[in-house]
């Protein structure tokens, strides 16, 4: 695109950007930019002692050990998903792309409380899984799976508009050169997918770590063992620790900033790579 | 940073679909291990909600909204998402005019920056407020001097309590629905143009005729999806709306939060009857966006077609 003048004949440039500028300021910046400067009061061994305890170090396996293997395990099941609601006529089809976004429109606290209902002892499968020595409720394998449920959307919508645009004519050239379906599959259609599934792996990684309102109903919350950063960072508040708080807050945050930032680098690249 | 998910200009997309000759029983295989994963984790805890709030029958379910906590809970929940939700619907249309219809430097950070709290875990949204205006509520005294006294004690010169109090809620609640509305009208308002509010401008309107006249029924489908789904989120808040809370029944109390106390009560019936109300928001909002991108779809195939017959002739 070539350059434009700043000068417009639109009018109200001003008092857009400049609104949008103070508004996003005072209501996202400004709050954010309190927990660096409160974090930047501290002295580099206090610091270092509220980010590194034992019971905190658990809570960072915990909370981006299950929020990777849940993204993780959505790479497969969202492709899965995307490709057969993209290439597949069935019944309900429609329906069950609608649904797919229930874990963006479902408050958290509600798929939390049902979760728990479902795996727990006396629950519909919890009553069948606890008798093969399968606890879900109240250990990290159901923080595992709320976080699944979390993830669920960004995998599928993230392929779901790239396997609709991608060029038949590419498998139709693989396929009369001789190439199997799982073949085209592997060398045709995946590399094409790569960057897409890429993007939606990390932003549903990005957003388990966050995760807050479902966890704390099915986690059973026990230090060490199922107590997750968010939470932990409640727990600091309550006992008046705003430092430690704050410090844990930072950390979450700079994993989560990094994240998004390495979202938005391997989208410019596949940007570059597509013009 | 979920920009990429779910915005209208996907939709925009023609979309194709071709089964390019899978045998039938990978077919087969797929769709059945696809609805399996459905099933279990989107119609299972789905239908667990309903079950579980009318395990008693309906008198107890609709007693669990007859209770005053709960209508308090109901009532704050729909004051919170009536202050933000308008709030960011007009910073999305400003920053969406800014960003569409103007070049300037900085854009993409611009951009970047109004994703931010998509990126920010509920907690931490929460966490902003205690520490902004922690030096003023309860807990002020527990609080070094260093903690924005000129905040604390202009507002407690005015005696207002934002921290574990209405204002505080609805603070957070704007903080987590930011980029809702702002997000669906930039790609869309980007792929318009601003042809039409040229010709407008140059036909002799003013600035805000051609806002009112030309923008607006213009993008109304999007603004209408982007204030859907920040609703959504108002209402739905847990997270950040639980720290700033305070948690006193029938007065700090969101509908999500007072689910979390009837919950921990094991009055779990009642947690689940009000859990459903949240639901049924839920699935309205799931519909409504449905209708819009239907409705948007068929937009774009009509001017499609119309642009075919103009070749045509």
């Amino acid at each position: 695109m070539p350059f434009r003048p700043r000068r417009s004949v639109l009018p109200g440039f001003g008092l857009s950007l400049g609104f949008t500028l103070a508004y996003l300021g005072l209501v996202i910046l400004l709050p954010l930019a309190a927990v660096f400067v409160k974090t930047s009061g501290m002295s580099w061994p206090d610091f270092w002692a509220a980010v590194s305890s034992p019971r905190v170090i658990a809570s960072y396996q915990l909370t981006f050990g299950a929020s990777f293997l849940a993204a993780l395990f959505n790479v497969p099941c969202g492709v899965m998903l995307a490709w057969v609601l993209v290439r597949y006529e069935f019944p309900g089809r429609k329906l069950v792309d609608a649904l797919v976004d229930l874990p963006f429109a479902l408050p958290t606290a509600v798929a939390g409380i049902a979760f728990t209902a479902i795996y727990a002892k006396n629950g519909w499968f919890g009553q069948w899984l606890e008798p093969q020595g399968i606890k879900v409720a109240y250990t990290a394998l159901g923080v595992w799976l709320v976080l699944t449920f979390i993830g669920l959307p960004f995998v599928v919508r993230t392929v779901q508009p790239i396997l609709e645009e991608l060029e038949p004519e590419l498998e139709e050239a693989a396929a009369t050169l001789g190439a199997t379906r799982g073949q085209t599959f592997r060398r045709v259609i995946l590399p094409a997918l790569r960057p897409a599934i890429i993007t939606g792996f990390a932003l549903a990684f990005a957003r388990a770590i966050g995760e807050y309102g479902s966890v704390v109903f099915i986690a059973g919350n026990r230090p060490m063992h199922t107590e997750i950063t968010p939470l932990l960072i409640i727990t600091k508040l309550e006992q008046y620790d705003y430092k430690g708080a704050t410090a844990l807050a930072s950390v979450l945050l700079v994993g989560s900033f990094g994240l998004l930032f390495f979202i938005q680098l391997s989208q410019r690249r596949a940007r570059r790579a597509h013009a | 940073m979920a920009g990429t998910v779910s915005t209208l200009a996907h939709v925009a997309r023609h979309r194709q679909r071709r089964s390019l000759g899978d045998p039938r029983w990978v077919r087969v295989a797929l769709i059945g291990a696809a609805l399996l994963f459905v099933a279990l984790f989107l119609v299972v805890p789905l239908a667990a909600v309903f079950v579980e709030a009318l395990r008693k029958g309906l008198g107890p379910y609709f007693a669990a909204f007859a209770d005053k906590d709960a209508q308090a809970a109901i009532r704050l929940t729909f004051l919170a998402a009536g202050v933000a939700v308008p709030l960011n619907l007009v910073f999305g249309v400003a920053a969406a005019w800014a960003v569409a219809k103007f070049e300037f430097r900085g854009k993409a950070l611009l951009v970047s920056l109004i994703e931010l709290p998509f990126a920010v875990s509920p907690v931490i949204s929460g966490l902003v407020y205690v520490l902004l205006f922690g030096a003023q509520g309860w807990f002020g005294p527990y609080l070094g001097a260093g903690d924005h006294p000129w905040l604390g004690a202009w507002l407690n010169a005015r005696d207002i309590q934002i921290l574990f109090a209405v204002p505080g809620i609805v603070l957070a609640t704007v903080f987590v629905t930011f980029p809702f509305v702002a997000r669906e009208l930039i790609p869309l308002m980007q792929a318009q143009g601003k042809e039409e509010e040229l010709a407008a401008l140059t036909l002799g309107a003013s600035g805000w005729q051609t806002f009112w006249r030309v923008t607006v029924p213009n993008i109304k489908w999007g603004l209408f999806y982007g204030v859907v789904l920040c609703n959504a989120r108002a209402m739905g808040e847990f997270g950040a709306v639980s720290v700033v809370s305070g948690h006193i029944r029938g007065q700090t109390n969101t509908i999500p939060l007072h689910v979390e106390i009837l919950y921990n009560e094991y009055n779990i019936q009642a947690a689940f009857a009000v859990a459903s109300l949240l639901t049924l928001l839920a699935l309205v909002t799931l519909v409504l966006k449905n209708i819009v991108e239907w409705r948007h779809r068929r937009a774009i195939e009509a001017a499609a077609a119309a642009d075919l017959r103009q070749y045509a002739q």
